[in-house]
């Protein structure tokens, strides 16, 4: 009997499991494991896709497919006049959905906003050591301590923030995956019980979907939120299935057992768009490669030396070169064309190594120190084969390049120290669309070594870039990015290389998926068909 | 027997000690570390460096970093992880029964198939079939896991759909794990099909895992089986009339298991480090592929202590061999 008992239990429940699994389900390849859950305390863009974007959301919410702002937590806001106060009336009526380790007893308010945020800032608050060996690297990373004076509670649906001084990428900050919003009733049902941890493990959030279960390096699996203050999405169940290996990937997807996957192998790019169970998206990525020049180091101290290394370089080639069938979009400016602010009018330095060799005899350039790394990055596959490249195009103009090959970490270390020798090849992914992400981090004055490997401090770029920062007229901001592109096209500190394209490939049944500049993953206007 | 014993338990002490420098201080000669990994292509500002190495404990001389470790293990703590902010033998505790499971299918894989091809090819020596078995069984050998691996997923998970491509068990099965090995979770759960999904996921990174053991397995039977038949007990059993299938299975195939034995136990190593390529082609959830990903991103504490548990693995399974070995073989015990 007891035997007849459990077999019946058993095949109701493979009924109930089976038949849920059956119900509209999304299945992810994803690249990599997420460290934890919780978006403040992690770095990577995986991390972001298996938390941020489907569990939580922010005061204001990137469009689907744009870098654009809309509101998201907060219906409205208003900036003062002297930029330094942005208050968020906040939505009513949000509920974080519910789980089986949490039931939420009231609606999202002010005091969710206020600890999502503080508990970053103010390193008295439990929360700022919840985890051993915790940073918040990512809200430090964008100076978020430095421009935050006070958050205040005006009512249960208004919050204001108050800063030290003016900074218009504020807003575009709120919208990041650093900036998601958590339950405070949760963190302090955690608190009391002396379960802090789960905070990173366990996420509670009022975003699309609502987490179940995270088997280490394997699954992760959510529902769908029923109580979406955006309407429930379409899909039942997101499973992402983590699968390291590109080409497993591709092999997943064609076999139909992943709906969608990230990073394909660039490779295997005309395969996948030959096969016609596929859809492969692809856009420009919000990226740029470069290489800098230490401007503070002769032979890089004049800009007619610089502008003649740029021009001895067979760009096009290049880039066919590295990026192969993925293609990528040669670079005029810093940002990519996809930006607001791009200037169309400035291009970068034509190929022309006659002129070139000229220049670089005249000046006695003859020898140059090149860095490459070992690593894979979006915006550039290969900095060895880069550098073998760029030393043959150097050749030809009478310039022996010295190629210096190191570890990544180390070899950032040792590129951002001031008085560094020679080329170095370094690039970047957005994190919020704005401008600012680009000029700001990569060549500001005061980011001179941390991430500024050129060392190139122009007095005119910085005072363009440093108003664009301080006013939040858009047409304003506008003008002063376009001048600050074509001081840096004049100066050229860097030998700008290009945006690459950035892919993501489905299944045909997959409708809706909208590809993001800012390479997240977001599946809450996904539907699939049978 | 017992004197054997402690006589094995007493070497693995300084080994142990000498794996500890080994973990601690290769990691660290690495280039790159780890606060600069964590920061990504921010950067992070001098002073905020010092601050993280201050907080990770970094900045302390490298013999109290050592000694700080070596007494946490002491004491059962094997450190956090500073990439995920878990504890590492949680982590290692919740990968471990993946490879263990990957691991025991691919040596008795190795062993089923290897042990009676080593013995068909000797008992043929010199014919077609002896050099056609040998000269697989070298192929085998030389193959690269990574290319081996991928070929047999496009072939028969791409081309011919009769296997999974990756994971180790279809989405639609949900469970809690109970035992971390799949295989009995399955038929714990009592979802129906479930059992069958593991095995046919198990199937190719049984064989990617398991093809070098086996070759290997298979060349040491047949020149261990060569050695033994050539004996005067053996043709002594042959001269008494006994039948082919007594000689070879009981008479010259009990002797020449002894090498054997060895040399299984020696693929433990090999079987480690071959999963660490079949668990990132396969996807499979062990402990291969987290302590590459530590390595990559200079997670120290994951590196230094994942290393210590895999050797005390390795090293009990190694005395595990030992003991077996001077039960087969009762001179190694007298020596």
């Amino acid at each position: 009997m007891k035997l007849m008992h459990t077999l019946l239990t058993a095949a109701a429940l493979a009924v109930v499991l089976g038949g849920s699994a059956y119900a509209k389900t999304l299945v992810y390849c994803s690249e990599a494991s997420p460290a934890n859950f919780d978006p403040g305390t992690t770095t990577g863009g995986n991390d972001y896709d298996a938390g941020a974007r489907t569990v939580y959301n922010r005061l204001v919410e990137f469009k689907h497919g744009s870098t654009e702002i809309e509101p998201g937590l907060a219906e409205s806001w208003d900036i003062s006049p002297d930029g330094l106060t942005y208050t968020f009336h906040l939505r009513k009526g949000v509920k974080f959905g519910a789980t089986d380790y949490f039931t939420p007893t009231r609606d999202f308010n002010a005091d969710d906003v206020i600890f999502s945020f503080m508990r970053q800032q103010d390193d008295k608050s439990p929360w700022f050591t919840y985890l051993p060996n915790l940073s918040y690297d990512y809200y430090v990373g964008m100076d978020m301590p430095k421009y935050t004076k006070e958050w205040k509670k005006i009512d249960d649906y208004t919050v204001q923030l108050v800063l030290t001084e003016p900074n218009a990428p504020m807003l575009a900050n709120m919208a990041m995956d650093f900036a998601s919003i958590l339950s405070k009733e949760y963190a302090d049902k955690l608190q009391a019980a002396n379960q802090m941890p789960d905070l990173a493990a366990k996420p509670v959030g009022t975003g699309p979907f609502v987490f179940v279960d995270y088997q280490l390096d394997t699954t992760i699996r959510y529902k769908a939120n029923p109580d979406y203050w955006a309407g429930k999405v379409k899909l039942d169940d997101l499973i992402f299935q983590i699968t390291p290996d590109a080409t497993t990937r591709l092999q997943k997807v064609q076999s139909g057992e992943c709906d969608v996957m990230a990073y394909p192998n660039p490779a295997d790019i005309p395969a996948i768009k030959a096969d016609p169970n596929l859809t492969t998206y692809s856009m420009a990525g919000l990226n740029v490669g470069y290489m800098s020049y230490n401007v503070t180091q002769p032979p890089f101290d004049k800009p007619e030396v610089r502008h003649a290394l740029n021009m001895a370089i067979d760009r096009d080639a290049l880039i066919k070169a590295l990026f192969q069938d993925a293609g990528a979009v040669a670079a005029d400016n810093l940002i990519p064309p996809t930006m607001w602010s791009w200037n169309k009018d400035v291009k970068f330095d034509k190929y022309d190594p006659d002129a070139a060799k000229k220049v670089l005899a005249a000046n006695g350039v003859t020898s140059i120190d090149l860095w490459a790394s070992d690593r894979t990055r979006p915006y550039n596959p290969n900095f060895q084969r880069a550098a073998e490249l760029i030393q043959a195009d150097w050749a030809k103009v009478g310039v022996t390049a010295k190629i210096t090959t190191e570890e990544w970490t180390k070899y950032r270390e040792d590129g951002k120290k001031k008085d560094r020798p020679g080329a170095f090849q370094i690039g970047w992914s957005g994190d919020n669309g704005d401008p600012d992400n680009f000029f700001a981090t990569l060549f500001s004055c005061s980011a001179i070594g941390v991430s500024n490997y050129s060392s190139w401090c122009n007095k005119d770029f910085e005072n363009d870039i440093q108003k664009a920062k301080t006013t939040s007229d858009m047409a304003e901001r506008t003008k002063y990015y376009e001048d600050a592109q074509k001081i840096f096209a004049a100066d050229a500190p860097a030998f700008l290389l290009a945006h690459s394209q950035v892919y993501v490939v489905t299944d045909k049944k997959v409708q809706g998926y909208t590809q993001d500049p800012l390479a997240m993953h977001r599946f809450d206007n996904v539907d699939v068909t049978e | 027997m017992l004197r054997f014993v402690l006589n094995k338990l007493a070497l693995i002490v300084p080994t142990l000690i000498g794996i500890t420098i080994c973990a601690f201080g290769f990691v660290r000669l690495l280039p790159g570390d780890p606060i600069l990994a964590l920061a990504g292509e921010h950067g992070v500002t001098p002073e905020r460096y010092e601050i993280l190495k201050h907080q990770f404990g970094f900045d302390q001389p490298i013999w109290m970093q050592y000694f700080g470790y070596i007494g946490g293990i002491l004491r059962g703590d094997f450190g956090t992880s500073i990439e995920t902010h878990r504890p590492v033998i949680q982590e290692f505790l919740t990968l471990f029964p993946a490879t263990i499971e990957l691991s025991l299918c691919a040596i008795i894989f190795a062993i089923v198939l290897g042990i009676p091809v080593g013995i068909f090819a000797a008992t043929r020596r010199g014919t077609v079939i002896d050099q056609g078995l040998m000269g697989t069984a070298l192929v085998g050998y030389s193959m690269p896991i990574f290319w081996w691996g991928l070929l047999l997923i496009i072939f028969f998970s791409g081309l011919l759909h009769w296997t999974p491509v990756s994971g180790r068990i279809d989405v639609r099965y949900f469970f809690k794990p109970v035992t971390g090995l799949m295989l009995i979770d399955s038929l714990i759960s009592g979802q129906k099909g479930a059992f069958q999904s593991v095995l046919s996921h198990l199937i190719l990174p049984t064989i990617v895992l398991g093809t070098i053991p086996l070759a290997v397995i298979a060349r040491q039977t047949r020149s261990a089986m060569l050695e033994v038949m050539g004996e005067d007990y053996v043709r002594t059993a042959r001269a008494k009339g006994l039948r082919r299938v007594r000689v070879v299975g009981v008479h010259a195939l009990r002797n020449a298991l002894i090498p054997v034995v060895t040399t299984i136990g020696l693929q433990i190593g090999t079987l480690l480090a071959g999963a660490i390529l079949t668990e990132t082609i396969f996807a499979w959830p062990g402990i291969g592929k987290w302590l590459v990903d530590a390595i990559f991103k200079r997670d120290y504490v994951v590196v230094q202590s994942s290393l210590l548990l895999v050797a005390l693995v390795v090293m009990g399974v190694n005395l595990v061999v030992d003991v077996l070995y001077a039960v087969i073989n009762p001179r190694i015990r007298v020596q």
